[in-house]
């Protein structure tokens, strides 16, 4: 029998993920339209003026983002912890991090990565100009995956816990805050004819930390939460 | 004669001696408060620029420091007690929180109290402001995943490992908030040189000290009543004088 590879088992478990994901639709559509939802409150909030709104846009996108994260991280391990399958996987010769890996990965392609597609309509409503629409969807490609791998850490930390939901928000949001920061200032950067290149540089530079460290501090903290 | 530097780190043997410190600790806080305010209010002269107002800087800045330096302690022992699996320590980091929760709160409030003479307003979104804001959430996110769990084992552990990643969080978190304010404004009033009043000084160090005595008498005692909780199932609980009467 052929060995399986630490690939295999990554697009092995991402494929799952993502079937599983697609069986249960209603799921990936709320978070998408309570992202929807949370940008076309702000116009409504705070007035129609189109030079405020050009503004605020990239602020507005990435704290909706962020929040639109948040809701669906709940799910990232509960129903495999629900139905026992967590355990197995802890039992699995493979490295734990590395499944971890492949569940974030399919995490962000469903919750992550729909919402960088849909970001530039929004930004539209919002004035925003192309080179800012580009810079912003750069940003966001770097940096939603890094809100899913922190994120998960907190999942694996509240896992089965009463009232994870709120839980996990207050331990996730603060340690987001310099992808926040990032993001946003890369399209300020932008409108003020600077650089974006030291933003978008050190956004990835976060991207590579969480890439190497994440995993396996989740592996620690999922090993903590099911003995 | 080999000393068994151990010994002190089993809740039963910890919880005596630190019954017999907290009274120095206390009492020598008490009086260093006493006289570091005497020495804030009544012998540093009045600054030139701002006048009386200054005089909070006596109690936010120790508290700024010491907001600081208890979150890296907590972080030191919720770690060592991952490394090790020693009891105490996480009862430590445990008691650790809500002391430096407050000092982070503290900062915060005396912060807007000098702010609002100072600068004219009792918040602005300066790099230092924010990042001691953000301490404050990871404070109590810390507080808050430790009570939500019921066992205090996997509880321990939980918020060991969210200190942990949160420690190596803050110099990232401190300098993009950093560059973040720098690329919006500058801080209106910036402190620069240390060519502060001799008196200004001792009352400032004083201050310090008596904060630092005042954090670990505190967290004597709230150790003391978490080994009670935690251990209130054994026997050298039960022959404690203090419990049989």
């Amino acid at each position: 029998m052929k060995k399986s590879t630490m690939l295999d088992l990554l697009v092995l478990v991402i494929r799952r993920d993502l079937v599983l994901a697609m069986r249960r639709r209603a799921d990936v559509l709320a978070t998408l339209i309570f992202f929807v939802m949370v940008v076309s409150l702000f116009p409504l909030g705070v007035g129609p003026e189109l030079d405020m709104l050009r503004k605020m846009a990239a602020g507005v996108l990435w704290v909706a983002a962020l929040l639109a994260s948040m809701l669906s991280l709940g799910r990232l391990f509960s129903a495999d912890y629900l139905d026992g399958t967590l355990e197995q996987m802890m039992l699995a010769p493979q490295s734990l991090s590395m499944l971890v890996l492949g569940k974030m990965t399919a995490h962000w392609m469903v919750s992550g990565l729909p919402l960088v597609l849909l970001a530039p309509v929004l930004g539209l409503q919002f004035d925003m100009s192309a080179r800012a629409l580009g810079v912003l969807i750069v940003g966001l490609l770097l940096g939603t995956p890094i809100l899913s791998m922190v994120g998960a850490i907190g999942a694996a930390l509240t896992l089965g816990l009463r009232g994870g939901g709120v839980l996990l928000s207050l331990l996730v949001l603060p340690l987001c805050i310099p992808v926040l920061i990032f993001g946003t200032g890369a399209v300020e950067a932008v409108s003020s004819g600077l650089s974006v290149a030291s933003h978008l540089s050190l956004l990835g530079a976060l991207l590579v930390l969480a890439l190497v460290f994440t995993p396996w501090v989740t592996a620690q903290a999922l090993r903590i939460s099911m003995e | 004669m080999a000393i068994n530097w151990f010994k002190y780190s089993a809740p039963t043997t910890f919880y005596g001696l630190a019954g017999k410190m907290i009274p120095w600790f206390a009492f020598s806080a008490a009086i260093l408060f006493a006289i570091g305010l005497y020495i804030g209010f009544f012998v540093a002269p009045t600054d030139a620029q701002q006048g009386e107002f200054y005089r909070i800087m006596f109690i936010h800045v120790p508290a700024s420091i010491l907001s600081m330096f208890l979150y890296l302690i907590m972080a030191g022992y919720a770690a060592l007690g991952l490394i090790f699996n020693t009891r105490l320590s996480a009862m430590m980091a445990t008691a650790i929180a809500p002391t430096g929760a407050l000092f982070a709160l503290i900062s915060l409030w005396t912060g807007a109290l000098w702010g609002k003479p100072m600068w004219g307003t009792w918040w602005l979104w300066d790099a230092r402001l924010t990042s001691e804001l953000i301490l404050l959430f990871l404070y109590l996110g810390f507080i808050a995943l430790h009570a939500s769990i019921d066992d205090p084992r996997r509880a321990d552990r939980a918020a060991a490992l969210l200190a942990i990643v949160g420690s190596v969080n803050v110099p990232i978190i401190y300098f993009s908030v950093k560059w973040w304010n720098t690329l919006h404004q500058g801080s209106t009033i910036k402190f620069s040189g240390t060519t502060m009043h001799i008196a200004m000084q001792q009352a400032m160090f004083t201050m310090l000290a008596a904060c630092w005595l005042y954090a670990i008498a505190v967290v004597l005692v709230r150790v003391r009543s978490i080994i009670l909780e935690r251990e209130r199932n054994t026997t050298w609980i039960a022959d404690l004088p203090e419990v049989k009467q």
